[in-house]
């Protein structure tokens, strides 16, 4: 690693524990894989551990006596620690196992949001959140007569934190934010915007989906009272996330979904919860894939948060200066030194799902459509743009490849 | 790929010959597909024989779904309505002459959706007008 460019990791190192990126789309054109904000590649070493799971040790978690049982009930919550100190809880007590982000900021909306809100509350939102946390607020708000508000988004796409004080003047219950924008790819700062909450009497909720798996993210600097983020986005597996929930909170929550393992006792007519992580933990979990996760951890721990930090921004400085060279493009977000690698951009007279279509013909992936973010779209009066992001694995050369396919995509427009 | 971009389809985006509105019109009907924010608009005038006399689409989108409502109304002008309401997917890419994945087929289909809804006088677009 010293021997390549500072900013940039051992990238053929890296690029070999992908299987995935030596596959042809077509004849000749290797993968170029520019999606991973939709959900990232896979290292061999996850897909590995999921598959020694299934070969050598699978089993139901907890309760069983078996060696099977207890070798995959030590796997399943020895993964839970190591993510626990990924992200600097306190306690493995505070991180639950969830489906995906999704689901970890439903289970907020529907145990903590019943619990402690009524009639007239305000929950503070923003307008750059991706659909995943705006949809369980307002479920819950048209249910029980909550007030929603949005922090705005600046037309160079931040956060106006000037209008978020006056906001605050509102007393809210609840401030929920992403720390990383999907479509502008803005990096907020989540702990300005969590002491303000706090100041305020708020909680506040941190939708990590995109800045866990690119940033140092640590709970307890930031204070943060939740924090909501998915494993397939950082090179683990689908179908299992994490809600971080300082202990105090969660424990004073009741239960979200009811079934075996988030009890105590069971009785024909009543229950006794379990204690913290089970509680929320109902039904067999997603064990191979909490497995698989572990070990995308141990990956990244390898990498070092920091150096996939800096690699990224190396790429996205690149990429942004690259992409302005492109006739007529036009780049939404923040300059480099505020987003991470994710570049949304449009072409003039050109669709993004015809961008993104031509593109795929020289084997670059990118997204087009509204990335599941309509009320960013809408505010920017974009039906859809084209996105383009990036992640440990990816290189200069990737971008080079992007900007000669965006050429070719405007001479069969031209 | 090159496929998927014939020289008509490039040629009927970007130099569509049925893009406006009617006004009056007799029939009208719009609708969007929400997974790419693609919207389109028919407007249709019928002559006392029931038969389509002019036809025209507004609204934005891909490629493939421009060229598609356009090829489409070249299709239905002339044509009674009750022959329009018989068509279906396969009508659509024969007008595109090409063959298109499951996400790419929702932007082509969309036109037809539209004309369909609004000949049979539905309140909403359903797919369930556009498959075979």
């Amino acid at each position: 690693m010293e021997n390549s460019q500072p900013a940039m990791l051992d990238l053929l190192r890296v690029r070999n524990d992908f299987p995935i990126l030596e596959r042809e789309i077509a004849p000749g054109k290797r993968l170029i894989y520019l999606d991973s904000t939709a959900t990232s590649q896979k290292p061999l070493s996850v897909i590995q551990a999921m598959d020694d799971y299934y070969r050598r040790t699978n089993a139901n978690i907890h309760r069983g006596v078996h060696t099977l049982a207890e070798e995959a009930t030590a796997s399943y919550e020895n993964a839970r620690e190591r993510i626990a100190a990924f992200i600097g809880a306190k306690k493995t007590r505070e991180v639950i196992y969830t489906r995906n982000t999704t689901e970890s900021i439903n289970l907020v909306a529907y145990s903590w949001g019943h619990k402690n809100l009524k009639a007239g509350d305000v929950v503070i939102l923003t307008e750059m959140e991706h659909h995943s946390n705006l949809v369980p607020w307002q479920m819950l708000a048209a249910e029980l007569g909550l007030r929603l508000e949005f922090i705005p988004v600046t037309p160079d796409g931040l956060l106006d934190l000037e209008a978020y004080r006056d906001l605050l003047t509102l007393s809210p219950r609840l401030v929920a934010f992403t720390q990383m924008s999907n479509v502008l790819g803005t990096i907020n700062p989540a702990k300005e915007i969590i002491a303000l909450a706090h100041q305020a009497g708020a909680l506040a909720l941190v939708d990590g989906a995109q800045s866990v798996p690119h940033l140092p993210v640590n709970v307890q600097e930031l204070d943060a009272d939740f924090l909501a983020f998915s494993a397939h986005k950082m090179l683990g597996p689908t179908g299992i996330g994490i809600l971080y929930g300082k202990e105090t909170l969660l424990d004073a929550m009741p239960p979200f979904m009811g079934g075996g393992d988030m009890i105590k006792k069971v009785h024909l007519r009543s229950f006794t919860p379990n204690d913290l992580p089970h509680k929320f933990e109902a039904g067999t979990p997603a064990i191979a894939e909490a497995i698989g996760f572990g070990a995308a951890i141990d990956y990244l721990t390898t990498l070092g948060m920091e150096n996939v930090a800096r690699h990224e921004h190396t790429i996205i400085s690149y990429a942004l200066e690259a992409l302005s060279e492109v006739d007529g493009l036009s780049i939404f977000g923040p300059s480099a030194d505020k987003k991470g690698a994710v570049a949304s951009f449009t072409l003039p007279g050109i669709h993004p799902h015809d961008v993104a279509q031509i593109l795929d013909t020289q084997g670059i992936a990118v997204r087009a459509g509204h990335h599941c973010a309509m009320p960013l779209h809408e505010k920017f009066n974009l039906p859809a743009t084209t996105r383009a992001s990036f992640y440990v694995y990816n290189t200069l050369e990737e971008v080079d490849r992007l900007v000669a396919g965006l050429n070719k995509v405007m001479e069969i427009f031209g | 790929m090159d496929d998927l971009y014939r020289q008509i389809i490039i040629e009927r985006y970007k130099s569509p010959l049925y893009r406006g509105e009617l006004d009056p019109h007799d029939i009208s009907f719009e609708d969007e597909n929400p997974l790419c924010g693609d919207h389109i608009r028919i407007d249709l005038r019928v002559d006392e024989n029931g038969m389509v006399s002019e036809a025209a689409f507004s609204g934005h989108g891909c490629a493939i779904s421009q060229a598609s409502a356009d090829l489409l109304l070249e299709s239905v002008i002339g044509k009674p309505l009750e022959e329009v309401k018989t068509l279906t997917k396969q009508t659509v890419l024969d007008n595109l002459g090409i063959d298109l994945g499951p996400v790419r087929l929702k932007c082509a289909l969309l036109p037809l959706k539209v004309l369909k809804a609004g000949v049979y006088g539905l309140g909403e677009g359903q797919d369930a007008l556009v498959e075979d």
